[in-house]
């Protein structure tokens, strides 16, 4: 498969030569294939909002590379380039919409990039629809619930047409509805469009739902895998403070019974399927 | 001001919160004008946790304001520790007696330093020097934090699950009879989440505080809650024991909301054929219904 | 309180004024003033009431709404109609409670009224049918040649246009932090001091937020690969349809038509 995100020997320090300095990430090895979607779990300031700023370019390596696409985000001509294939969604949707129309902030990337209106307004239609915002167009982002608040960043991003998209914990502050909206509107978009997903979250039935899992603590990678390979590492997915999916971690209390309950279940289909096979 | 009394500080056998026929109107009178709460009612009694649930916009929010005063009825009626809020009186002395942890209470911060800030409430209250001392340093043990380390550096240091304990300890020091949380989970990572539980055990068990929790995570609600109102577009679609309220799968659902795992599992299960009981609220639960039914 | 920022805010629509450009709209504003201050016949106030008259129904709206924007102006409309009626001097047409009232006075007193209550509805026709990016990029359109003597009027045009996106999220966290520092017992007891000490624990967490809103809506916009020297399109850019011809050909013949009755 092809390689999209390098990240070699990424080393990141925050504030540093002042008092506070802390070295957010250490070290990092990573790369992500095209059309991968991909969890990055770990407990608070383990690192995964940095790594996400690294890969667009908002924030730069003290050491080691980041590249996108073969372009390096160390060399500033290449930076515009790589946020427009890289689109970054961020926690707080009242904090990234830009405009009082939900159309006119959908096009405020387009704009940027100096695209023809014509174009503009193409990419503004195609990106409502897939993030199924279109009845919406024309309602002020304030007035939209916490779910289509978000569903309209991830629109904003997509009339960019990126390569990937990068969400720093989108759901922390959605309802259920909200979160499942978000999550079908993602693996829709990863599936049918192979657009790369790379999702921050604190929700472990998220990462479940994921190609791949990463799991950062304290800047470094401890663990990376299938969500079967990572949450069949139990013991230290919990040392490190983190859950299991539900269904995981009740087939890991059926396994302490002692009923013969095999490895790798993950959600509750796996579960209703092993219980009636 | 009216005497506010039965502050005994354990269980005592009245609802803590009675509310009857409460509709609640926002900017009535106006284009904007829309009915948040719509005839709701439902009573609280002391020493419980209860669950407020519903999605955004189903107007819990709205409804716990009622209960330290901060919003007045439009129609019908909110009594708080035996006390009528239509009263002005009461409603503007009621903050004393019930706590409210707002959404993301983190970003409220304003004082230099921590100490300061967790005194707030206390010295409004007119406390002396003394108590003001003595209940900062309580409630910042309750919530985790080491008085003497922390009292005199800046909230605006800490991280924001740590700046949250401490406005959290804010509510506390007040030694509120009727805590009311607001999403105090929303955003922390799971033992961010599970520190917050303990505060509010350590609470209940040592004090007796009525808890009252608001809330769209229903793992919480089955793993803490004793009962629980569900709401949906400002009206009471269920209320009662969570073990009875989440066999009602399609009131859930409507309301936007979720079946906690153990209970959409055992769900499953049942709708796969097997003979299993749906009432069920926890993973050790389900773990011992599987057992039992593995067994057969 | 949230009914008294109806002045000012936008309400979509599909009626004429919506779909005219920005700058024909801000030209028609500044024409429409004009004929309402130039007003001093009969003649004159006729053709200002046919022009609001033309606007409103130009609008979509109904009445109803024009109501609602004049109600926070009342009080002053009022109260400049007053004083007018009573220190004009004239002749004498009765008395009321000892004080005289002249003929001069009534009408110089309507006319003031008139024009005042013109000029509030033609600056909320603007408002009104106009979103505000739209209204940014027509005054940074006109503005546009400005340029030229160093005045950035990119940058002034997106800053009005994210405070005015700002100015309802602000409200409604501005509330959220007055109830949740009230909850805390701010402002409830006590004097007047007391009172003005409840202004440190509610700024203070307003600008943090606005602070960190500033910083990640920068962030965010740097992501969508906003560059404020580098050329932005507009999903709707301003063209000149033949509506916007004839409502200018249409407020300039007014104008003169205005000119002619002044004379």
């Amino acid at each position: 498969m092809e390689v999209f995100i390098e990240v070699k020997g990424l080393t990141y320090v925050y504030g540093k030569g002042t008092a506070g300095e802390r070295q957010a990430l250490s070290g990092i090895d990573l790369s992500v294939s095209r059309g991968e979607f991909l969890a990055v779990i770990g407990p608070n300031g383990s690192g995964k909002s940095t790594l996400a700023r690294l890969i667009n370019a908002l924030l730069l390596p003290d050491e080691g590379n980041v590249l996108v696409n073969g372009l390096n985000t160390l060399r500033e001509e290449c930076r515009w380039e790589i946020r427009r294939q890289v689109g970054m969604v961020f926690q707080n949707p009242d904090n990234q919409i830009v405009s009082a129309l939900v159309e006119e902030d959908v096009a405020f990337g387009p704009e940027n990039l100096g695209l023809p209106p014509d174009e503009v307004r193409e990419r503004v239609d195609e990106a409502l629809s897939l993030a199924g915002l279109a009845e919406h167009r024309r309602r002020p982002p304030h007035l939209l619930s916490g779910g289509l608040k978000i569903r309209l960043a991830v629109a904003g991003v997509l009339a960019m047409r990126p390569s990937c998209i990068l969400l720093d914990e989108p759901t922390s502050m959605l309802d259920p509805r909200g979160r499942r909206s978000l999550m079908k509107t993602l693996a829709r978009l990863n599936r049918e469009e192979g657009i790369t997903v790379l999702l921050v979250t604190h929700f472990m039935e998220e990462a479940a739902q994921a190609g791949r899992v990463l799991v950062l603590d304290r800047g470094r990678i401890a663990l990376c895998g299938s969500p079967r390979e990572v949450f069949f590492r139990e013991d230290e997915v919990l040392r490190l403070g983190l859950d299991l999916p539900a269904a995981a971690s009740l087939a890991r209390r059926l396994k302490r019974r002692g009923l013969p309950v095999p490895d790798g279940i993950l959600t509750v289909t796996d579960m209703v399927n092993f219980l009636c096979r | 001001m009216p005497v506010i009394t039965g502050r005994q500080g354990g269980r005592s056998d009245g609802p803590a919160v009675k509310v009857e026929n409460l509709t609640y109107i926002y900017s009535p009178g106006t284009p904007f004008e829309f009915a948040a709460l719509e005839e709701i009612s439902l009573e609280i009694m002391a020493g419980e946790l209860y669950a407020v649930a519903g999605a955004t916009g189903s107007g819990k929010s709205t409804l716990v304001q009622h209960f330290n005063g901060l919003l007045k009825p439009s129609a019908g009626r909110v009594s708080v520790l035996g006390l009528d809020t239509a009263d002005r009186r009461v409603r503007s002395s009621l903050w004393r007696e019930v706590g409210l942890v707002f959404q993301q209470p983190e970003q409220q911060v304003f004082a230099e330093t921590i100490f300061d800030e967790v005194a707030f409430g206390p010295k409004n209250m007119g406390l002396s020097a003394q108590e003001v001392e003595e209940r900062v340093c309580e409630s910042l043990t309750r919530s985790g934090l080491n008085p003497a380390e922390v009292r005199d550096i800046s909230p605006f240091a800490l991280s924001g699950g740590q700046r949250r304990r401490v406005a959290i300890a804010g509510v506390l020091a007040m030694r509120p009879q009727v805590l009311v949380m607001d999403e105090p989970t929303a955003g922390l990572d799971p033992s961010g989440r599970r520190a917050v539980f303990d505060i509010i055990e350590g609470l209940r068990r040592e004090r007796g505080v009525t808890v009252i929790l608001v809330t769209h995570d229903m793992e919480e609600v089955a793993r803490v809650a004793t009962r629980m109102a569900v709401l949906c577009r400002g009206r009471l679609l269920k209320e009662g024991e969570p073990r009875e309220v989440f066999t009602c799968l399609s009131e859930i659902r409507e309301a936007g909301l979720d079946l906690p795992a153990a209970a959409a599992m055992m769900r499953a299960l049942s709708e796969a054929g097997k003979p299993v009981r749906t009432d069920i609220l926890t993973l050790d639960e389900a773990v011992e219904e599987i057992a039992g039914m593995i067994r057969k | 309180m949230l009914s008294s920022i109806v002045f000012g805010q936008f309400i979509p629509g599909e009626s004429l004024l919506h779909r005219l450009d920005p700058r024909t709209k801000i030209g028609i504003v500044l024409a429409g003033s004009w004929i309402a201050l130039a007003a001093v016949n009969w003649q004159g106030f006729s053709l200002t009431f046919a022009c609001v008259a033309a606007g409103i129904l130009g609008s979509g709206f109904k009445s109803a709404i024009f109501y609602r924007v004049l109600k926070p102006f009342w009080l002053i409309l009022a109260l400049t109609f007053l004083l007018q009626v009573f220190l004009t001097p004239g002749n004498p047409l009765f008395f009321l409670a000892g004080l005289r009232i002249t003929a001069e006075g009534l009408a110089a007193g309507g006319q003031i009224f008139f024009r005042l209550v013109t000029l509030i509805i033609v600056a909320a026709l603007l408002t009104l049918t106009t979103p505000p990016i739209k209204l940014t990029a027509g005054l940074e359109a006109i503005f546009a040649p400005l340029r030229k003597l160093g005045l950035p009027a990119h940058e002034i045009a997106m800053m009005m246009s994210i405070a005015l996106r700002f100015v309802p999220t602000l409200f409604i966290e501005a509330q959220l932090l007055v109830k949740a520092q009230r909850s805390r017992g701010a402002g409830m007891a006590g004097g007047f001091l007391a009172r003005a000490g409840y202004l440190l624990p509610l700024l203070v967490p307003l600008f943090a937020k606005v602070i960190r809103r500033a910083e990640e809506l920068g962030e965010a916009m740097e992501a969508r690969c906003y560059r404020p020297d580098a050329n932005r399109s507009r999903l709707f850019s301003l063209v000149f349809g033949r509506a916007d011809y004839i409502t200018l050909g249409v407020s300039a013949v007014s104008l003169l038509a205005a000119l002619f009755f002044r004379s």
